[in-house]
């Protein structure tokens, strides 16, 4: 029977230096659970761009894990602006970021494609002017 | 090749992780672009960068990499040192610029993605 084991995390969007805190707890979490290395390595990095997202657009929103039997399931909401057009926003190097986040080493756009990469499963649901919620699930195997 | 023959290679300095110098690292990267290093670096066990701010440590965390080299005598603020110290991760400090601290490494048989020893 599938055991559920779910972590929440609120993530703080004032603060771009703070992002990734919730990804850096999650590695800890999922290692603890004695998840194999390369599973929690692309939960954390799909997560953490997850939340680099957040900060840069949406003011923050909720981070929430669910540790299923077969696969670890990322919920990622927020009440930002939404995506106008979400193929596009997938398209690697497509970008709104403004110019200080790209001088962080962020916002070329690759947010959005390295989650898919990292990912087995993801959805995009977004309404402009209501927010953003990204559903990703990365699969345990073995 | 060892952190600390890479440490003597690009002349620099060690300012956390010293503990850690004798761990052994099997390849590299050289990027100021954090979403380029999680893009496309796989089992990297090296970050060699210019750029400093708090997402460097959090980026190279994410992926496993135990040694971040800042090039170009850029200089990570105590708060990028506390992360990297609870992360393990050695941080060393190299005047090269990131090009010539790339060739370096590379020469001395420190060589992409694939796993020597």
């Amino acid at each position: 029977m599938s055991e559920e084991l779910v972590f929440k995390f609120n993530v703080d969007g004032k603060d771009f230096t703070s992002a990734g805190q919730a990804s850096v707890q999650i590695k800890k979490n999922l290692r603890q659970l004695g998840i194999p290395t390369e599973i929690i390595r692309r939960v954390s990095i799909a997560m953490y761009e997850g939340e680099i997202n957040m900060v840069i657009h949406a003011g923050g929103g909720n981070a929430e894990v669910k540790v299923m039997e077969d696969y670890i399931e990322i919920v990622l909401k927020d009440s930002g602006p939404g995506i106008e057009n979400i193929d596009k926003a997938m398209q690697e190097g497509y970008s709104t970021a403004p110019d200080p986040i790209r001088s962080l080493g962020f916002g070329a756009g690759m947010g959005l494609p390295n989650m898919k990469r990292y990912s087995d499963y993801m959805n995009v649901e977004s309404t402009v002017g209501v927010g953003t919620t990204i559903t990703m699930r990365v699969n345990i195997q073995g | 090749m060892k952190i600390s023959t890479m440490q003597e290679l690009l002349d620099a300095k060690v300012i956390c992780c010293e503990e850690n110098v004798g761990r052994h690292v099997y390849s590299a990267c050289g990027c100021d672009l954090m979403s380029d290093v999680l893009a496309y670096v796989k089992d990297q066990a090296v970050l060699l960068t210019g750029l400093v701010n708090p997402q460097v440590i959090r980026t190279a965390e994410m992926m496993d990499m135990i040694c971040i080299v800042f090039v170009r005598s850029k200089v990570p603020t105590p708060e990028m040192i506390e992360l990297a110290k609870e992360a393990g991760i050695v941080i060393m400090l190299t005047d090269k610029r990131l090009y010539e601290a790339c060739g370096i490494l590379y020469a001395n048989g420190l060589v992409g993605n694939k796993v020597k020893k």
